[in-house]
């Protein structure tokens, strides 16, 4: 893995204990992030789709360290954060953000958006009340809000227009890296694409990486450089966006792709359609996850197998699983 | 039923008490679904395709919200006049709805069985017991795993999939006409948005009935509609065929909404194009056209009401200089 790394994650977990009983004995634990490795390079926008409640939230969320992870280690520009505590990470909770799903919640509804932009430097003791004020002023300008909204609060605004508010106040520190989660499915498709070009202009300006966390496919094949697929708590296909829409392997994933609506009626394709919901991560099944869903012949074998990611063509990693690879592709990760 | 059209909705106009007065959400919306079909409704929020809706089965917000109006027909009945007993029948019986977020259509307190039953108690008049085995056949219908098991369930037990299909399973359960689906699919995932599409497609060719779909995915709406009404600020501002609106778009907006989505195929990082400012808030919309209104034109043809004809067999447009091409 090469140097220009900003962010790693190796051998990620992140298990919540399922409490039962009178004496509320641990009885299980849901494996929201199971045994995930990725990294992300400078200036460069990893996509991470999969279905509600495969973990990818929860994956951000550790990768910021909102949440504390299980097991593994996460390394941020070489230096271990996996342990550090609250009071050790604040110096670097500048240098990561986050942008959240829902405009409307994320902001406090009685501050105005003056105050909720300035709220990075208070706390982080930085500049003069009139420092600040310039700061804010030329945030706002860098999202495309007039300087007048300042003043107002965030109920006034569309939501497109809180999503850059928000986008503002993730921007304020400077960071590096930036956490966006499900940034624009909140919104309408017209305010949609202006969003996901400032997040783009941004990038390019400020040299910023991202973990885009969407469920809309496109969007996320839109702004991504790699694309990391997740099923119930792993990666099951890592690779190029173009790499992993135009050459699929994973079945999870052909069946993901498949499933995204096309705008032109004139298309007509075969869908996969997938039986049943995600499984609950409470206790996932022995071996392939999504051999068991579809009912694979071959699930039994892959119990006890190992299922990590191999690399089958340059920069395209993908599961090593029986029940979810073409024969060809089989023999070529197993072999 | 007058010349195979199911559902007649001409020029109507539905507004809200406000503290700023009377506002029009909806202004002057006309549109037919044919029997047997699919209408896609399509459109940024607030535009005013939901309280369309909500005018056809007179479910709007009371007592803020009427219809002041213009003329509703389903099957030749004028469902403006009718009484609340009849539309009472008429809801749930022949225009069977779904709403968007199923968790709100349910009630979180009664068992899924008897919210199933309940719809066949009422409008069938069966006993109990009938009406317990015709809710568990309905389920089962909806393919929904073990129904006699689901149906001791409380909402809450159920996955979003799962509750979608309750949802479908009620507004079906009478065999409707016509059926309202309010954005059905927007809460879910995009596997489990293909399954219940899939699912209401083959059950809408096996019960023979017509769909209104409230969306604003245009990806759904190329996959299912038969016809399209493309809807700005409480008007419609064009509505075609499917295959003519994806290839012959003729409004400003129209085109604008179609070029605005990133698709797998473009190129990543590029620039998608976008809509210039927001929609006007309903209290300042323009009597003239509204997307002018939206890009700030101020020229003074855009002050008059723009004429909405049928400009090609099939293809109604909204006539502005500035919006539309012909």
């Amino acid at each position: 893995m090469s140097d220009s790394a900003i962010l790693r994650a190796e051998n990620l977990r992140v298990h919540f204990p399922v409490k039962s009983g009178l004496f509320l004995r641990q009885t299980g634990a849901v494996k929201a992030v199971d045994d995930i490795s990725l990294e992300l390079g400078v200036g460069e926008t990893l996509g991470l789709v999969g279905e509600s409640g495969c973990g990818k939230s929860t994956l951000g969320k550790a990768l910021v360290r909102l949440l504390n992870p299980t097991s593994g280690k996460i390394t941020f520009e070489g230096r271990d954060i996996t342990h550090l505590r609250q009071g050790q990470l604040r110096p670097l909770r500048r240098d990561f953000q986050m942008i959240f799903q829902d405009p409307a919640e994320s902001l406090d509804s009685r501050m105005n958006v003056r105050t909720i932009v300035e709220e990075p430097f208070r706390i982080h003791k930085m500049g003069n009340r009139v420092e600040r004020r310039k700061w804010v002023d030329e945030l706002l300008d860098t999202v495309g809000l007039s300087k007048a909204s300042a003043e107002r609060y965030s109920f006034e605004f569309s939501g497109g227009q809180r999503q850059r508010i928000g986008i503002a106040r993730a921007l304020a520190l400077k960071p590096k890296w930036l956490v966006c989660d499900e940034p624009v499915s909140a919104l309408d498709v017209s305010v949609q694409s202006q969003i996901l070009n400032l997040l783009v202009d941004l990038q390019k300006e400020f040299d910023l990486s991202y973990l885009f966390i969407a469920h809309d496919l496109s969007v996320v094949k839109h702004v991504s450089d790699r694309v990391a697929v997740m099923y119930l708590g792993k990666i099951v296909e890592l690779a190029d966006s173009e790499e992993i829409y135009h050459n699929p392997k994973h079945a999870y994933t052909k069946a993901l792709l498949s499933a995204v609506p096309i705008a032109d009626p004139k298309v007509k394709r075969e869908k996969i359609l997938l039986e049943g919901d995600v499984p609950s991560p409470i206790d996932p099944p022995d071996g392939s996850a999504f051999g068991h869903r579809i009912g694979h012949p071959r699930y039994e074998e892959s119990i006890g197998m190992d299922l990590s990611l191999r690399e089958i063509a340059p920069g395209h990693w993908v599961a090593a699983d029986p029940c979810c690879l073409e024969q060809d592709d089989w023999k070529k990760v197993s072999g | 039923m007058s010349n195979g059209y199911l559902l007649e909705v001409d020029r109507l106009i539905t507004s809200f008490e406000t503290e700023q007065g009377l506002l029009r959400a909806v202004d002057q919306v006309s549109f037919k679904i044919p029997a047997g079909k699919t209408v896609g409704i399509v459109g940024e929020s607030g535009c005013g395709k939901s309280v369309t809706a909500m005018s056809i089965v007179r479910l709007l917000p009371q007592p803020s919200g009427k219809v002041l109006g213009g003329e509703i027909h389903f099957k030749g009945e004028d469902l403006l006049h009718c009484s609340d007993k009849r539309m009472r029948e008429v809801r749930g019986g022949e225009i069977g709805v779904i709403f968007q977020e199923p968790m709100a259509a349910l009630n979180p307190v009664h068992r899924i069985g008897r919210q199933v039953a309940e719809v066949f108690r009422i409008h069938k008049k069966m006993s109990k017991k009938d009406a317990w085995d015709a809710a568990t056949e309905m389920l089962d219908l909806l393919r929904i795993p073990a129904p006699e098991k689901r149906m001791m369930d409380y909402p809450h037990h159920l996955s979003g999939g799962m509750r979608q299909r309750v949802v479908i399973a009620i507004a079906l359960a009478c065999r409707p006409d016509l059926v309202i689906a309010d954005e059905p699919t927007t809460a879910l995932d995009v596997t489990v948005q293909a399954q219940i599409l899939d699912l209401l497609g083959s059950l809408q060719s096996e019960m023979g009935m017509s769909v209104m779909l409230i969306t604003h995915d245009l990806g759904v709406i190329a996959e299912t509609c038969d016809e399209v009404v493309v809807m700005y600020a409480g008007r419609v501002v064009e509505s075609a065929p499917v295959n003519e609106l994806f290839e012959n778009p003729l409004h400003a907006y129209t085109k604008a909404l179609l070029r605005s989505i990133p698709t797998l195929e473009t190129p990543p990082k590029s620039v998608l194009p976008t809509i210039p400012g927001t929609v006007a808030g309903l209290a300042e919309y323009t009597h003239g056209c509204r997307f002018c209104q939206r890009l700030g034109r101020k020229s003074p043809v855009t002050r008059e009401r723009p004429k909405f004809k049928e400009v090609q067999p099939g293809h109604w447009l909204e006539i502005c200089k500035e919006c539309s091409e012909l």
